[in-house]
């Protein structure tokens, strides 16, 4: 009973990160029909930057929690300008062209990125520090370290404000209203440009968000950590129905769920023959299986006859 | 261009000789090539040979997204299902970890090419139904992320399955591979010719140059059939192509089959090539390679798929020996590897930009709609209410 408490406790930490992760590829993917493939690499951008930062200013020489936020907010900065460089560049010029091509540059983007933080920060695992209270709770024989819950509060605080912004702001309403057709949205006189580059900054600040969360979460960071959680996170907004918010965050929770459930629970139900490091297979399972028996996802309502 | 006019000078009049002497001029350059590059080290004939085997991976791929249009990013499993199925076929791999096997055949397993390379074709074609059954369904992007699941899906089996029974040796991966032999031929051994010596990469190059020319054969007599056609008007309309009585459900999952058949030959080439296979040969990165050499070349055109595939794959290497120097000067930040990597991003970002098409397309893409017919031959239409007379 206690490892099934402890694999909900870690299902709900992935899935929120997963969840993060997946707004943003949601949204990027309800205004412009664009798999944004390189969505995981700013999440290791942000890991990577806040890690910079961190190490820069050197930890303990700053309260631990007032040092990880100002490496936050600078990977998140980092991030917006990046990712909004990254569409101007790579994918704006190819709104109109074949499908292909853009899907092929958003590869290109996480082929570049990723090798640029080779480049930059060199291979191989860095270790990340701690800087929040090594403090654990204890929840009905579960543990529940403080890295977790403050994880888990920021999701629910960042999920309640995006949905805030999405809803009731003006901006919100112009990202919906391109969303659903961005021709009649600039004879509403919206701007669709500034609103496709606002969705990418915005998803670039979840994604930096996220990724400091794995970097603490593990503690540790390399050029390669974004690619697996970015698939992942994929999966979660298809999951849920892709280009629906709340679809995406219900996705990733149930995504992390599973995975966390299946990783905890394939060793002893198939007697050993398959374990814990078959966690990876999971989401692609989910995703095929969703694909072929509900195309639109959990929460969509459009048939997915335009992907 | 002057060069070009200097080589037209060269090439007879008549088109019909003109294309002979291309023929035979590159059929003989290809010939000569690994001669030519063996004096320099046999280091360039292994570029030579990987970039044969890179066009042989990129026509199958051109089957799959060129000719039908179905996106597949997992197409490196099937490489990795021919590789992996020489590999335990042709190593002391099984012998060693099973003793049932060994009593079976105390001298190890030795399959013979003509054994090995039909089952890895049809092996891999059965996972590329395999994959394809599933996602019949599905189109464009989803389709490219399920077979990027797949591929993954496929490595993680590789990487583990080690245990509880030692399959693929995890990531240490198998090696002690047996080299092929052709009639008798041990392609792993230099050969002797006259008092000159072919060296073990040079008979590679030819046997992968056959399959490669084979490969481009059939290609080219796929486009041209009753099959290749309905595969590209499926590409172009599924809806369409439906309508006019093609089965599409057949028409892609032969696709996956044929292309993934050209992968999983690939795949035992490698395995005998290398000597050795692990986990890491078959990552997300060598698809997005293979995927990107289809795609800049020129998608569903023979030649720019090979150009593609052989600028891809060959220029990296070459970098190589820029990289030394290179190295030293960024303080070992940017090696061989890291330089290819970084080649392969841009090319991909910047011939999207500036040619989305590829670099060599197939000419009838982009081409204008058919003239409309001429208005006098129509019927008349009714004039709209005020519109001017």
């Amino acid at each position: 009973m206690d490892i099934f408490l402890q694999q909900i406790i870690n299902g709900l930490v992935l899935g929120s990160i997963y969840a993060l992760v997946a707004l943003g590829y949601t949204m990027v993917y309800g205004i412009i029909n664009l798999i944004n493939f390189a969505h995981g690499e700013v999440l290791m951008v942000g890991a990577m930057v806040s890690w910079t930062v961190i190490t820069l200013i050197g930890p303990g020489t700053l309260p631990g929690v007032l040092l990880l936020l100002i490496a936050l907010a600078v990977a998140m900065g980092v991030c917006m300008v990046l990712n909004v460089a990254i569409e101007r560049l790579a994918y704006r010029p190819l709104r109109d062209a074949p499908r292909l091509a853009p899907l092929i540059t958003a590869m290109g983007v996480s082929l570049l990125l990723q090798t640029l933080a080779m480049i930059l920060w060199k291979p191989g695992y860095k270790p990340y520090p701690t800087l929040l209270p090594n403090q654990v709770f204890h929840v009905g024989g579960a543990v529940i370290t403080f890295t977790q819950v403050a994880i888990l509060g920021v999701t629910a605080l960042t999920l309640a404000g995006l949905m805030l912004l999405i809803h009731r702001s003006r901006l919100g309403r112009a990202m919906r209203a391109t969303a659903e057709n961005p021709r009649v949205a600039a004879l509403m006189g919206v701007r669709p440009d500034t609103v496709i580059a606002a969705t990418f900054a915005i998803g670039a600040a979840l994604a930096a968000l996220a990724g400091v969360m794995v970097a603490s979460n593990y503690g540790s960071v390399q050029h390669a950590m974004g690619f697996l959680p970015g698939l992942k996170a994929f999966t979660a907004a298809v999951f849920g129905g892709i280009g629906n918010l709340p679809g995406a965050m219900v996705g990733g929770l149930l995504l992390g769920l599973i995975e966390s459930l299946g990783a905890g629970y394939i060793g002893p139900l198939t007697g050993g023959v398959l374990g814990s490091h078959y966690q990876d297979i999971f989401a692609f399972i989910v995703l095929i299986l969703v694909l072929t028996l509900r195309p639109q996802g959990l929460l969509g309502e459009r048939v997915a006859d335009r992907a | 261009m002057p060069l070009t006019a200097w080589a037209s000078r060269l090439l007879p009049a008549d088109p019909a000789r003109r294309r002979l002497a291309v023929f035979l001029g590159s059929a003989l350059l290809l010939l000569v090539l690994p001669l030519v590059a063996q004096g320099f080290g046999n280091a360039w004939v292994r570029i030579l040979d990987t970039a044969l085997l890179y066009v042989l991976l990129a026509l199958g791929l051109n089957i799959v997204v060129g000719y039908a249009g179905l996106l597949d990013l997992g197409y490196v499993a099937f490489y990795a299902v021919g590789a992996y199925m020489f590999a335990l076929l042709a190593s002391p791999h099984l012998f060693e970890t099973f003793p049932a096997i060994a009593a079976l055949l105390p001298n190890g397993l030795h399959t013979p090419i003509w054994l090995v390379l039909p089952l890895g074709a049809a092996l891999a074609a059965l996972a590329g139904v395999m994959l394809g059954a599933p996602v019949l369904r599905l189109r464009g992007d989803y389709l490219a992320i399920v077979t990027l699941g797949f591929g993954e899906i496929i490595r993680v089996f590789m990487n583990n399955l080690d245990a509880p029974l030692n399959l693929t040796n995890g990531p240490k991966g198998l090696s002690g591979i047996d080299p092929l032999r052709v009639f008798g031929l041990n392609l792993g051994r230099p050969l002797e010719l006259g008092g000159y010596t072919l060296s073990s990469v040079t008979l590679y190059y030819y046997l992968f140059l056959l399959m490669a020319v084979l490969s481009v054969i059939v290609c080219v007599r796929l486009e041209k059939s009753r099959i290749g056609r309905a595969w590209m008007a499926m590409r172009e309309d599924e809806i369409a192509a439906k309508a006019m009585g093609l089965n599409v459900r057949n028409l892609k999952l032969l696709a996956f089959g044929m292309g993934a058949t050209f992968g999983g030959v690939a795949g035992v080439l490698f395995a005998a090539f290398q000597g050795f296979v692990s986990p890491e040969s078959f990552s997300l990165h060598e698809s997005v390679l293979i995927v990107a050499m289809v795609v800049l070349g020129g998608l569903g055109h023979l030649p720019g798929v090979v150009v593609g595939a052989v600028l891809l794959a060959a220029l990296p290497e070459v970098l190589r020996y820029v990289a030394g120097p290179l190295q030293a000067l960024t303080g070992g930040r940017l090696d061989a590897a890291i330089l290819r990597q970084l080649m392969v991003a841009l090319a991909m970002i910047g011939i999207m930009l500036l040619r989305p098409r590829g670099l060599w397309p197939a000419p009838e893409h982009g081409q204008p709609a058919p003239p409309r017919p001429d208005p006098a031959a129509l019927p008349p239409v009714a004039a709209k209410p005020g519109s001017p007379p």
